[in-house]
Protein backbone atom coordinates (compact mmCIF):
# COMPACT_ATOMS: atom_id res chain seq x y z
CA UNK A 1 0.00 0.00 0.00
CA UNK A 2 1.41 3.20 -0.83
CA UNK A 3 1.73 5.72 1.67
CA UNK A 4 -0.66 8.45 1.89
CA UNK A 5 0.60 12.22 2.74
CA UNK A 6 -0.54 13.05 5.76
CA UNK A 7 -3.30 15.50 5.57
CA UNK A 8 -4.95 12.43 3.84
CA UNK A 9 -4.67 10.52 6.45
CA UNK A 10 -5.99 12.87 8.71
CA UNK A 11 -8.79 13.55 6.72
CA UNK A 12 -9.32 9.30 7.27
CA UNK A 13 -9.06 9.69 10.81
CA UNK A 14 -11.53 12.47 11.02
CA UNK A 15 -13.87 10.82 7.91
CA UNK A 16 -13.66 7.41 10.47
CA UNK A 17 -14.25 9.91 13.97
CA UNK A 18 -17.09 11.41 11.75
CA UNK A 19 -18.70 8.03 11.40
CA UNK A 20 -18.08 7.09 15.29
CA UNK A 21 -20.08 9.94 16.34
CA UNK A 22 -22.57 8.90 13.95
CA UNK A 23 -23.25 5.69 15.76
CA UNK A 24 -22.57 7.72 18.86
CA UNK A 25 -25.27 9.69 18.10
CA UNK A 26 -27.57 6.34 17.24
CA UNK A 27 -26.78 5.54 20.85
CA UNK A 28 -27.23 8.01 22.84
CA UNK A 29 -30.46 7.93 25.26
CA UNK A 30 -29.74 11.74 26.54
CA UNK A 31 -30.96 14.82 24.61
CA UNK A 32 -27.91 17.09 25.86
CA UNK A 33 -25.35 14.34 25.49
CA UNK A 34 -26.72 14.52 21.93
CA UNK A 35 -26.91 17.65 21.35
CA UNK A 36 -23.03 17.63 22.67
CA UNK A 37 -22.34 14.87 20.30
CA UNK A 38 -23.96 17.30 17.18
CA UNK A 39 -21.08 19.95 18.39
CA UNK A 40 -18.72 17.20 18.18
CA UNK A 41 -19.55 16.11 14.53
CA UNK A 42 -19.70 19.41 13.48
CA UNK A 43 -16.00 20.21 14.91
CA UNK A 44 -14.71 16.88 12.92
CA UNK A 45 -16.54 18.34 9.61
CA UNK A 46 -14.95 21.86 10.08
CA UNK A 47 -11.30 20.24 11.02
CA UNK A 48 -11.95 18.03 8.38
CA UNK A 49 -12.57 20.93 5.60
CA UNK A 50 -10.07 22.97 6.58
CA UNK A 51 -7.61 20.17 6.19
CA UNK A 52 -8.46 19.88 2.69
CA UNK A 53 -8.64 23.61 2.10
CA UNK A 54 -5.36 23.18 3.15
CA UNK A 55 -4.29 19.84 1.03
CA UNK A 56 -5.55 20.54 -1.56
CA UNK A 57 -4.77 24.94 -1.71
CA UNK A 58 -8.41 25.57 -2.49
CA UNK A 59 -8.74 28.97 -0.36
CA UNK A 60 -12.61 28.86 -0.48
CA UNK A 61 -12.70 25.63 1.60
CA UNK A 62 -11.49 27.68 4.78
CA UNK A 63 -14.54 29.97 4.48
CA UNK A 64 -16.94 27.02 4.27
CA UNK A 65 -14.72 25.35 7.33
CA UNK A 66 -14.88 28.48 9.03
CA UNK A 67 -19.29 28.67 8.48
CA UNK A 68 -18.96 25.33 9.51
CA UNK A 69 -17.37 26.15 12.84
CA UNK A 70 -19.58 29.02 14.20
CA UNK A 71 -23.02 27.60 12.90
CA UNK A 72 -22.45 23.75 13.41
CA UNK A 73 -20.39 23.66 16.59
CA UNK A 74 -21.38 27.35 18.32
CA UNK A 75 -24.59 28.57 17.29
CA UNK A 76 -26.95 25.18 16.19
CA UNK A 77 -26.01 23.61 19.55
CA UNK A 78 -26.15 26.67 21.84
CA UNK A 79 -30.03 27.42 20.06
CA UNK A 80 -30.99 23.60 21.07
CA UNK A 81 -29.59 24.01 24.35
CA UNK A 82 -31.79 27.18 24.67
CA UNK A 83 -35.06 25.54 23.22
CA UNK A 84 -34.54 22.46 25.43
CA UNK A 85 -34.22 24.71 28.76
CA UNK A 86 -37.46 26.71 27.67
CA UNK A 87 -39.25 23.48 27.05
CA UNK A 88 -37.66 22.07 29.71
CA UNK A 89 -37.85 18.60 28.07
CA UNK A 90 -34.69 16.74 29.67
CA UNK A 91 -36.23 13.33 29.68
CA UNK A 92 -34.32 10.45 28.20
CA UNK A 93 -34.93 9.70 24.40
CA UNK A 94 -37.48 7.01 23.76
CA UNK A 95 -35.80 4.60 20.75
CA UNK A 96 -38.80 2.71 18.28
CA UNK A 97 -36.31 -0.42 18.87
CA UNK A 98 -33.64 -1.54 21.12
CA UNK A 99 -30.37 -0.09 20.79
CA UNK A 100 -28.36 -3.16 20.31
CA UNK A 101 -30.69 -4.02 17.21
CA UNK A 102 -30.45 -0.14 16.05
CA UNK A 103 -26.81 -0.39 15.58
CA UNK A 104 -27.04 -3.77 13.69
CA UNK A 105 -29.28 -2.05 11.49
CA UNK A 106 -26.53 0.72 11.40
CA UNK A 107 -24.33 -1.78 10.26
CA UNK A 108 -26.12 -3.04 7.66
CA UNK A 109 -26.90 0.38 6.45
CA UNK A 110 -22.64 1.17 6.54
CA UNK A 111 -22.20 -1.99 4.67
CA UNK A 112 -25.18 -0.77 2.12
CA UNK A 113 -23.85 2.60 2.09
CA UNK A 114 -19.54 1.82 1.63
CA UNK A 115 -20.86 -0.74 -1.73
CA UNK A 116 -23.43 1.97 -2.99
CA UNK A 117 -19.72 4.23 -3.00
CA UNK A 118 -17.76 2.06 -4.87
CA UNK A 119 -18.49 2.67 -8.17
CA UNK A 120 -18.76 6.71 -7.59
CA UNK A 121 -15.78 7.04 -5.88
CA UNK A 122 -13.60 5.20 -8.36
CA UNK A 123 -14.89 8.23 -11.24
CA UNK A 124 -14.00 10.94 -8.56
CA UNK A 125 -10.33 12.27 -8.78
CA UNK A 126 -9.46 13.73 -5.34
CA UNK A 127 -7.78 12.39 -2.74
CA UNK A 128 -10.26 11.77 -0.62
CA UNK A 129 -12.86 9.99 -2.82
CA UNK A 130 -12.20 6.99 -0.70
CA UNK A 131 -14.36 9.02 2.36
CA UNK A 132 -17.53 9.54 0.39
CA UNK A 133 -18.79 6.00 1.39
CA UNK A 134 -18.50 7.45 4.98
CA UNK A 135 -20.64 10.14 4.34
CA UNK A 136 -23.18 8.28 2.69
CA UNK A 137 -23.06 6.03 5.24
CA UNK A 138 -23.94 9.35 7.78
CA UNK A 139 -26.22 10.20 5.68
CA UNK A 140 -28.01 6.76 6.36
CA UNK A 141 -27.27 6.66 10.16
CA UNK A 142 -28.87 9.99 10.34
CA UNK A 143 -31.87 8.77 8.59
CA UNK A 144 -32.21 5.78 11.28
CA UNK A 145 -32.23 8.20 13.74
CA UNK A 146 -35.10 10.05 12.36
CA UNK A 147 -37.09 7.36 12.00
CA UNK A 148 -36.64 5.01 15.21
CA UNK A 149 -36.68 8.31 17.24
CA UNK A 150 -40.47 9.24 18.49
CA UNK A 151 -39.40 12.49 20.19
CA UNK A 152 -39.29 16.07 17.77
CA UNK A 153 -35.75 17.10 19.22
CA UNK A 154 -33.61 13.81 18.36
CA UNK A 155 -34.92 13.91 14.65
CA UNK A 156 -34.19 17.42 14.54
CA UNK A 157 -30.99 16.52 15.05
CA UNK A 158 -31.22 13.92 12.80
CA UNK A 159 -32.01 16.05 10.46
CA UNK A 160 -29.11 17.96 11.23
CA UNK A 161 -26.51 15.37 11.17
CA UNK A 162 -27.76 14.50 8.08
CA UNK A 163 -26.96 17.83 6.62
CA UNK A 164 -23.54 17.33 7.97
CA UNK A 165 -23.13 13.91 6.16
CA UNK A 166 -24.00 15.74 3.09
CA UNK A 167 -21.82 18.56 2.86
CA UNK A 168 -19.20 16.03 4.34
CA UNK A 169 -19.95 14.65 1.10
CA UNK A 170 -19.92 17.29 -1.37
CA UNK A 171 -15.82 17.98 0.10
CA UNK A 172 -15.13 14.43 -0.19
CA UNK A 173 -16.22 13.98 -3.50
CA UNK A 174 -15.60 17.68 -5.24
CA UNK A 175 -13.67 19.32 -2.94
CA UNK A 176 -16.80 21.59 -1.82
CA UNK A 177 -19.80 23.18 -3.64
CA UNK A 178 -19.68 26.87 -4.99
CA UNK A 179 -19.94 29.32 -2.25
CA UNK A 180 -23.19 30.72 -2.85
CA UNK A 181 -24.80 27.39 -2.66
CA UNK A 182 -22.85 26.88 0.27
CA UNK A 183 -23.51 29.74 2.03
CA UNK A 184 -27.32 29.37 0.88
CA UNK A 185 -27.62 25.66 2.30
CA UNK A 186 -26.06 27.45 5.58
CA UNK A 187 -28.63 29.77 6.20
CA UNK A 188 -31.66 27.59 4.81
CA UNK A 189 -30.31 25.00 7.93
CA UNK A 190 -30.39 28.35 10.64
CA UNK A 191 -33.50 29.17 9.26
CA UNK A 192 -35.28 25.40 8.97
CA UNK A 193 -33.94 25.23 12.90
CA UNK A 194 -35.64 28.83 13.59
CA UNK A 195 -39.13 27.49 12.55
CA UNK A 196 -38.86 24.02 13.71
CA UNK A 197 -38.19 25.71 17.10
CA UNK A 198 -41.38 27.74 16.99
CA UNK A 199 -42.99 24.30 15.49
CA UNK A 200 -41.85 22.53 18.73
CA UNK A 201 -43.78 25.01 20.86
CA UNK A 202 -46.50 24.74 18.56
CA UNK A 203 -46.75 20.72 18.75
CA UNK A 204 -46.46 21.34 23.03
CA UNK A 205 -49.41 23.67 23.27
CA UNK A 206 -51.70 21.19 20.90
CA UNK A 207 -51.10 17.77 22.27
CA UNK A 208 -49.19 18.66 25.95
CA UNK A 209 -46.19 16.89 24.67
CA UNK A 210 -43.24 16.29 21.77
CA UNK A 211 -44.12 12.87 21.16
CA UNK A 212 -44.99 12.80 17.46
CA UNK A 213 -47.13 9.87 17.34
CA UNK A 214 -50.08 12.30 18.38
CA UNK A 215 -49.71 13.83 14.94
CA UNK A 216 -50.42 10.62 13.40
CA UNK A 217 -54.15 11.30 13.94
CA UNK A 218 -55.72 12.94 11.31
CA UNK A 219 -59.38 13.55 13.45
CA UNK A 220 -59.32 14.77 16.54
CA UNK A 221 -62.33 12.74 18.57
CA UNK A 222 -59.95 9.54 17.88
CA UNK B 1 13.53 -24.92 15.18
CA UNK B 2 16.88 -22.87 16.84
CA UNK B 3 18.39 -22.35 20.01
CA UNK B 4 17.30 -18.65 20.19
CA UNK B 5 13.76 -19.54 19.50
CA UNK B 6 13.72 -22.40 22.04
CA UNK B 7 15.26 -20.19 24.51
CA UNK B 8 13.16 -17.08 24.17
CA UNK B 9 10.44 -19.75 24.32
CA UNK B 10 11.25 -20.52 27.64
CA UNK B 11 12.17 -17.26 28.90
CA UNK B 12 8.83 -15.89 27.72
CA UNK B 13 6.86 -18.70 29.90
CA UNK B 14 8.57 -18.23 32.70
CA UNK B 15 8.18 -14.35 32.59
CA UNK B 16 4.25 -14.39 32.01
CA UNK B 17 3.84 -17.54 35.16
CA UNK B 18 6.16 -15.33 37.35
CA UNK B 19 5.38 -11.46 35.90
CA UNK B 20 1.16 -12.39 35.92
CA UNK B 21 0.24 -12.32 39.60
CA UNK B 22 2.57 -9.01 40.37
CA UNK B 23 0.27 -7.46 37.80
CA UNK B 24 -2.45 -8.08 39.74
CA UNK B 25 -0.92 -6.83 42.72
CA UNK B 26 0.00 -3.80 40.77
CA UNK B 27 -3.55 -3.25 39.21
CA UNK B 28 -4.72 -3.58 42.79
CA UNK B 29 -2.13 -1.50 44.61
CA UNK B 30 -3.15 1.27 41.95
CA UNK B 31 -7.11 0.76 42.37
CA UNK B 32 -6.26 1.95 46.38
CA UNK B 33 -3.94 4.31 45.46
CA UNK B 34 -6.53 5.88 43.57
CA UNK B 35 -9.69 5.48 46.10
CA UNK B 36 -7.07 6.74 48.43
CA UNK B 37 -7.18 3.80 50.97
CA UNK B 38 -3.80 1.81 52.15
CA UNK B 39 -2.92 -0.24 49.50
CA UNK B 40 -1.70 -3.73 50.26
CA UNK B 41 1.80 -5.05 48.88
CA UNK B 42 2.19 -5.47 45.38
CA UNK B 43 3.16 -9.30 46.35
CA UNK B 44 -0.16 -10.11 48.24
CA UNK B 45 -1.13 -12.54 45.16
CA UNK B 46 1.55 -14.14 45.53
CA UNK B 47 1.06 -14.62 49.16
CA UNK B 48 -2.66 -15.34 48.48
CA UNK B 49 -1.48 -18.41 46.06
CA UNK B 50 1.17 -19.95 48.02
CA UNK B 51 -1.01 -19.79 51.34
CA UNK B 52 -3.51 -21.91 49.46
CA UNK B 53 -0.68 -24.17 48.36
CA UNK B 54 -0.16 -25.46 51.58
CA UNK B 55 -3.91 -25.66 52.81
CA UNK B 56 -5.78 -29.07 52.53
CA UNK B 57 -8.61 -29.19 49.63
CA UNK B 58 -11.87 -30.15 50.84
CA UNK B 59 -14.25 -31.40 47.73
CA UNK B 60 -17.87 -31.26 47.68
CA UNK B 61 -19.23 -35.37 47.99
CA UNK B 62 -20.95 -35.58 44.91
CA UNK B 63 -18.33 -33.84 42.81
CA UNK B 64 -17.28 -35.56 39.55
CA UNK B 65 -14.08 -35.60 38.25
CA UNK B 66 -14.40 -32.77 35.41
CA UNK B 67 -15.03 -30.47 39.17
CA UNK B 68 -11.17 -31.96 40.30
CA UNK B 69 -10.09 -31.61 36.72
CA UNK B 70 -11.04 -28.10 35.79
CA UNK B 71 -8.12 -26.23 37.29
CA UNK B 72 -5.51 -27.95 35.71
CA UNK B 73 -7.06 -27.77 32.12
CA UNK B 74 -8.06 -23.86 32.80
CA UNK B 75 -4.44 -23.22 34.34
CA UNK B 76 -3.20 -25.33 31.21
CA UNK B 77 -5.03 -23.54 28.62
CA UNK B 78 -3.86 -19.94 29.88
CA UNK B 79 0.13 -21.47 29.69
CA UNK B 80 -0.49 -22.58 25.98
CA UNK B 81 -1.75 -19.04 25.67
CA UNK B 82 1.25 -17.31 27.32
CA UNK B 83 3.41 -19.06 24.78
CA UNK B 84 1.40 -18.17 21.93
CA UNK B 85 1.28 -14.68 22.55
CA UNK B 86 3.86 -12.92 21.15
CA UNK B 87 5.05 -10.68 24.52
CA UNK B 88 8.80 -10.46 24.35
CA UNK B 89 10.14 -11.97 21.40
CA UNK B 90 8.16 -13.28 17.64
CA UNK B 91 10.52 -15.90 17.35
CA UNK B 92 8.76 -18.28 19.09
CA UNK B 93 8.65 -22.08 17.68
CA UNK B 94 5.41 -22.80 19.91
CA UNK B 95 3.23 -19.92 18.33
CA UNK B 96 3.64 -21.90 14.92
CA UNK B 97 1.08 -24.38 16.39
CA UNK B 98 -1.91 -21.73 16.63
CA UNK B 99 -2.85 -19.03 15.42
CA UNK B 100 -5.55 -16.06 16.54
CA UNK B 101 -8.31 -18.34 16.40
CA UNK B 102 -7.22 -21.00 18.39
CA UNK B 103 -6.06 -18.86 20.50
CA UNK B 104 -9.91 -17.43 21.11
CA UNK B 105 -10.64 -20.97 20.87
CA UNK B 106 -8.29 -21.76 23.78
CA UNK B 107 -10.28 -19.05 25.93
CA UNK B 108 -13.11 -20.90 24.85
CA UNK B 109 -12.09 -24.00 26.22
CA UNK B 110 -11.09 -22.86 29.79
CA UNK B 111 -14.54 -20.79 30.09
CA UNK B 112 -16.29 -24.12 29.37
CA UNK B 113 -14.75 -26.23 31.61
CA UNK B 114 -14.93 -23.21 34.32
CA UNK B 115 -18.76 -23.17 33.90
CA UNK B 116 -19.04 -26.95 33.56
CA UNK B 117 -17.00 -27.04 37.02
CA UNK B 118 -19.18 -24.57 38.35
CA UNK B 119 -22.33 -26.34 37.97
CA UNK B 120 -21.04 -29.66 38.58
CA UNK B 121 -21.32 -29.29 42.39
CA UNK B 122 -25.09 -28.15 41.60
CA UNK B 123 -24.78 -25.26 44.38
CA UNK B 124 -27.40 -22.21 43.02
CA UNK B 125 -24.60 -19.80 42.68
CA UNK B 126 -22.57 -22.19 40.76
CA UNK B 127 -24.55 -22.20 38.04
CA UNK B 128 -25.54 -18.98 38.38
CA UNK B 129 -21.72 -17.85 37.92
CA UNK B 130 -21.39 -20.38 35.11
CA UNK B 131 -24.68 -18.87 33.51
CA UNK B 132 -23.54 -15.07 33.59
CA UNK B 133 -20.04 -16.35 32.31
CA UNK B 134 -21.39 -17.98 29.69
CA UNK B 135 -23.71 -15.00 28.35
CA UNK B 136 -21.11 -12.60 28.74
CA UNK B 137 -18.64 -15.00 26.94
CA UNK B 138 -20.87 -15.44 23.90
CA UNK B 139 -21.55 -11.71 23.47
CA UNK B 140 -17.43 -10.97 24.13
CA UNK B 141 -16.10 -13.89 22.13
CA UNK B 142 -17.27 -12.14 18.72
CA UNK B 143 -15.80 -8.65 19.00
CA UNK B 144 -12.46 -10.50 20.21
CA UNK B 145 -12.25 -12.58 17.12
CA UNK B 146 -13.39 -9.06 15.22
CA UNK B 147 -10.32 -7.23 16.43
CA UNK B 148 -8.49 -9.63 15.59
CA UNK B 149 -9.67 -10.31 12.50
CA UNK B 150 -9.03 -6.16 11.58
CA UNK B 151 -5.27 -6.75 12.56
CA UNK B 152 -4.75 -9.75 10.27
CA UNK B 153 -6.43 -8.08 7.64
CA UNK B 154 -3.89 -5.07 7.88
CA UNK B 155 -1.42 -7.50 8.06
CA UNK B 156 -2.75 -10.43 5.77
CA UNK B 157 -1.90 -13.14 8.29
CA UNK B 158 -3.46 -14.34 11.24
CA UNK B 159 -0.32 -16.02 13.38
CA UNK B 160 0.04 -13.44 15.87
CA UNK B 161 4.25 -13.49 15.57
CA UNK B 162 3.57 -12.38 12.10
CA UNK B 163 1.18 -9.67 13.13
CA UNK B 164 3.97 -8.19 15.30
CA UNK B 165 6.28 -8.82 12.75
CA UNK B 166 4.16 -7.12 9.48
CA UNK B 167 3.70 -3.88 12.56
CA UNK B 168 6.77 -3.35 14.05
CA UNK B 169 8.19 -2.91 10.46
CA UNK B 170 5.69 -1.03 8.74
CA UNK B 171 6.14 3.06 8.64
CA UNK B 172 4.34 4.84 10.94
CA UNK B 173 0.64 5.77 9.17
CA UNK B 174 -3.02 6.77 11.20
CA UNK B 175 -4.32 3.55 11.16
CA UNK B 176 -8.07 4.55 12.29
CA UNK B 177 -9.56 1.19 12.21
CA UNK B 178 -6.83 0.22 14.93
CA UNK B 179 -8.07 2.96 16.67
CA UNK B 180 -11.02 1.84 16.92
CA UNK B 181 -9.93 -1.76 17.44
CA UNK B 182 -7.99 -1.19 20.34
CA UNK B 183 -10.99 0.46 22.10
CA UNK B 184 -13.12 -2.46 21.35
CA UNK B 185 -10.59 -4.67 22.54
CA UNK B 186 -10.40 -2.37 26.01
CA UNK B 187 -14.43 -3.23 26.20
CA UNK B 188 -13.97 -6.70 25.56
CA UNK B 189 -10.68 -7.29 27.69
CA UNK B 190 -12.64 -6.05 30.25
CA UNK B 191 -15.35 -8.13 30.08
CA UNK B 192 -13.49 -11.17 29.81
CA UNK B 193 -11.13 -10.64 32.43
CA UNK B 194 -14.78 -9.96 34.82
CA UNK B 195 -13.19 -6.35 35.38
CA UNK B 196 -15.37 -3.39 36.94
CA UNK B 197 -18.36 -2.40 34.37
CA UNK B 198 -19.32 -5.81 33.49
CA UNK B 199 -17.76 -7.28 37.01
CA UNK B 200 -16.16 -6.93 40.15
CA UNK B 201 -13.44 -8.96 40.92
CA UNK B 202 -13.28 -7.98 44.28
CA UNK B 203 -17.29 -8.32 45.35
CA UNK B 204 -18.64 -11.48 47.32
CA UNK B 205 -21.94 -9.86 46.83
CA UNK B 206 -23.90 -12.79 45.67
CA UNK B 207 -26.19 -11.31 43.33
CA UNK B 208 -23.71 -9.43 41.34
CA UNK B 209 -20.65 -11.91 41.08
CA UNK B 210 -19.96 -13.68 38.50
CA UNK B 211 -16.41 -14.97 37.94
CA UNK B 212 -16.31 -15.36 42.03
CA UNK B 213 -19.33 -17.04 41.85
CA UNK B 214 -17.82 -19.94 39.81
CA UNK B 215 -14.66 -20.28 42.05
CA UNK B 216 -16.89 -20.55 45.53
CA UNK B 217 -16.59 -24.39 46.38
CA UNK B 218 -12.82 -24.33 45.29
CA UNK B 219 -10.56 -24.29 47.93
CA UNK B 220 -6.51 -24.95 48.73
CA UNK B 221 -4.50 -26.00 45.47
CA UNK B 222 -6.97 -26.04 43.08
CA UNK B 223 -8.45 -22.41 43.91
CA UNK B 224 -4.87 -21.31 43.63
CA UNK B 225 -4.59 -22.52 40.52
CA UNK B 226 -7.92 -21.02 39.71
CA UNK B 227 -6.39 -17.81 41.09
CA UNK B 228 -3.26 -17.98 39.47
CA UNK B 229 -4.91 -18.85 36.02
CA UNK B 230 -6.85 -15.95 35.85
CA UNK B 231 -3.89 -13.90 36.21
CA UNK B 232 -2.58 -15.47 33.77
CA UNK B 233 -5.48 -14.75 31.55
CA UNK B 234 -5.28 -10.65 32.26
CA UNK B 235 -1.65 -11.07 31.74
CA UNK B 236 -2.27 -12.19 28.33
CA UNK B 237 -5.08 -9.89 27.13
CA UNK B 238 -2.87 -7.18 28.35
CA UNK B 239 -0.04 -8.52 25.89
CA UNK B 240 -2.37 -9.33 23.04
CA UNK B 241 -3.23 -5.43 23.47
CA UNK B 242 0.63 -4.83 23.67
CA UNK B 243 1.24 -6.91 21.20
CA UNK B 244 -0.99 -5.39 18.39
CA UNK B 245 -1.05 -1.85 19.35
CA UNK B 246 1.80 -1.10 21.23
CA UNK B 247 4.64 -3.73 18.77
CA UNK B 248 7.52 -1.54 20.56
CA UNK B 249 10.45 -3.25 22.18
CA UNK B 250 9.31 -6.52 21.29
CA UNK B 251 12.36 -8.91 19.70
CA UNK B 252 11.45 -9.02 15.73
CA UNK B 253 12.75 -11.46 13.45
CA UNK B 254 15.37 -10.21 11.73
CA UNK B 255 16.99 -8.71 15.15
CA UNK B 256 19.98 -10.40 17.49
CA UNK B 257 18.25 -12.23 20.28
CA UNK B 258 20.38 -10.90 22.95
CA UNK B 259 18.21 -8.03 22.21
CA UNK B 260 15.75 -10.23 24.68
CA UNK B 261 17.49 -8.06 27.72
CA UNK B 262 16.15 -4.77 26.38
CA UNK B 263 12.93 -6.32 25.71
CA UNK B 264 11.71 -7.72 29.08
CA UNK B 265 12.38 -3.32 30.69
CA UNK B 266 9.97 -2.51 27.56
CA UNK B 267 7.23 -5.03 28.29
CA UNK B 268 7.21 -4.59 32.25
CA UNK B 269 7.45 -0.66 31.58
CA UNK B 270 4.29 -1.23 29.56
CA UNK B 271 2.59 -3.40 31.58
CA UNK B 272 3.02 -1.19 34.40
CA UNK B 273 1.39 1.90 32.29
CA UNK B 274 -1.25 -0.72 31.35
CA UNK B 275 -2.23 -2.07 34.69
CA UNK B 276 -2.44 1.94 35.80
CA UNK B 277 -4.32 2.16 32.90
CA UNK B 278 -7.20 -0.66 34.02
CA UNK B 279 -6.98 0.52 37.07
CA UNK B 280 -8.49 4.25 36.92
CA UNK B 281 -10.89 2.62 34.35
CA UNK B 282 -12.22 0.12 37.06
CA UNK B 283 -12.05 3.57 39.30
CA UNK B 284 -13.85 5.54 37.10
CA UNK B 285 -17.05 3.32 36.04
CA UNK B 286 -19.45 2.02 37.84
CA UNK B 287 -20.48 -1.61 37.64
CA UNK B 288 -23.20 -2.11 35.30
CA UNK B 289 -26.55 -3.77 35.47
CA UNK B 290 -26.43 -7.54 34.37
CA UNK B 291 -28.83 -6.84 31.26
CA UNK B 292 -26.39 -3.63 30.25
CA UNK B 293 -23.86 -5.92 29.18
CA UNK B 294 -25.38 -6.61 25.69
CA UNK B 295 -25.29 -2.82 25.12
CA UNK B 296 -21.76 -3.03 26.48
CA UNK B 297 -20.47 -5.92 24.51
CA UNK B 298 -22.57 -4.96 21.88
CA UNK B 299 -20.93 -1.77 21.53
CA UNK B 300 -17.64 -3.37 21.38
CA UNK B 301 -18.81 -5.45 18.36
CA UNK B 302 -19.70 -2.66 16.58
CA UNK B 303 -16.51 -0.77 17.14
CA UNK B 304 -14.62 -3.95 16.37
CA UNK B 305 -17.19 -4.48 12.78
CA UNK B 306 -16.86 -0.45 11.98
CA UNK B 307 -12.93 -0.94 12.21
CA UNK B 308 -12.77 -3.67 9.84
CA UNK B 309 -15.43 -1.96 7.28
CA UNK B 310 -12.93 1.70 7.80
CA UNK B 311 -9.99 -0.25 7.01
CA UNK B 312 -11.63 -2.07 4.39
CA UNK B 313 -12.40 1.10 2.29
CA UNK B 314 -10.09 4.07 3.40
CA UNK B 315 -7.31 1.06 3.39
CA UNK B 316 -6.02 2.79 6.53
Amino acid sequence: MAALPLYAQLINLLAAILLLLAFAMLAQRRVLSLIDLFAAQGLALSCSTAIVAYGTHQPHLYFSAGLTFLLKVLLLPWLLYRLIRKLDVKWDVEGLINVPTTMIIGLVLVVFSFNLAVPISTLASTVTRSTLGIAMATVMLSFLMMITRRKAIPQVIGFLSMENGLFFAATSATYGMPMVVELGIALDVLVGMLILGVFFFQIREQFDSLDLKHMEKLKEGE
Amino acid sequence: MTLSGFFSQFLQLAIALVLAPLLVGWVNKCRAWLSNRTAPSILQPYRTIRKLFFKDAVIAENASSIFRLTPYIVFGAMCCAAAIVPSLATDLPFARAADTIALVGLFALARVFMSLAAMDIGTSFGSLGARREMFVGFLAEPALLMVLFTASLISGSTSLPSIVDTFAHRELAIYPSLAFAGVAFVMVSLAENARIPVDNPTTHLELTMIHEAMLLEYSARHLALLEWAAALKLFNYSCIGLALFFPFGIVVSGTDWLALLGAAPALIAKLLAGGFALALIETLSAKMRIFRAPEFLGTAFMLAVLAMLVNLLLGA
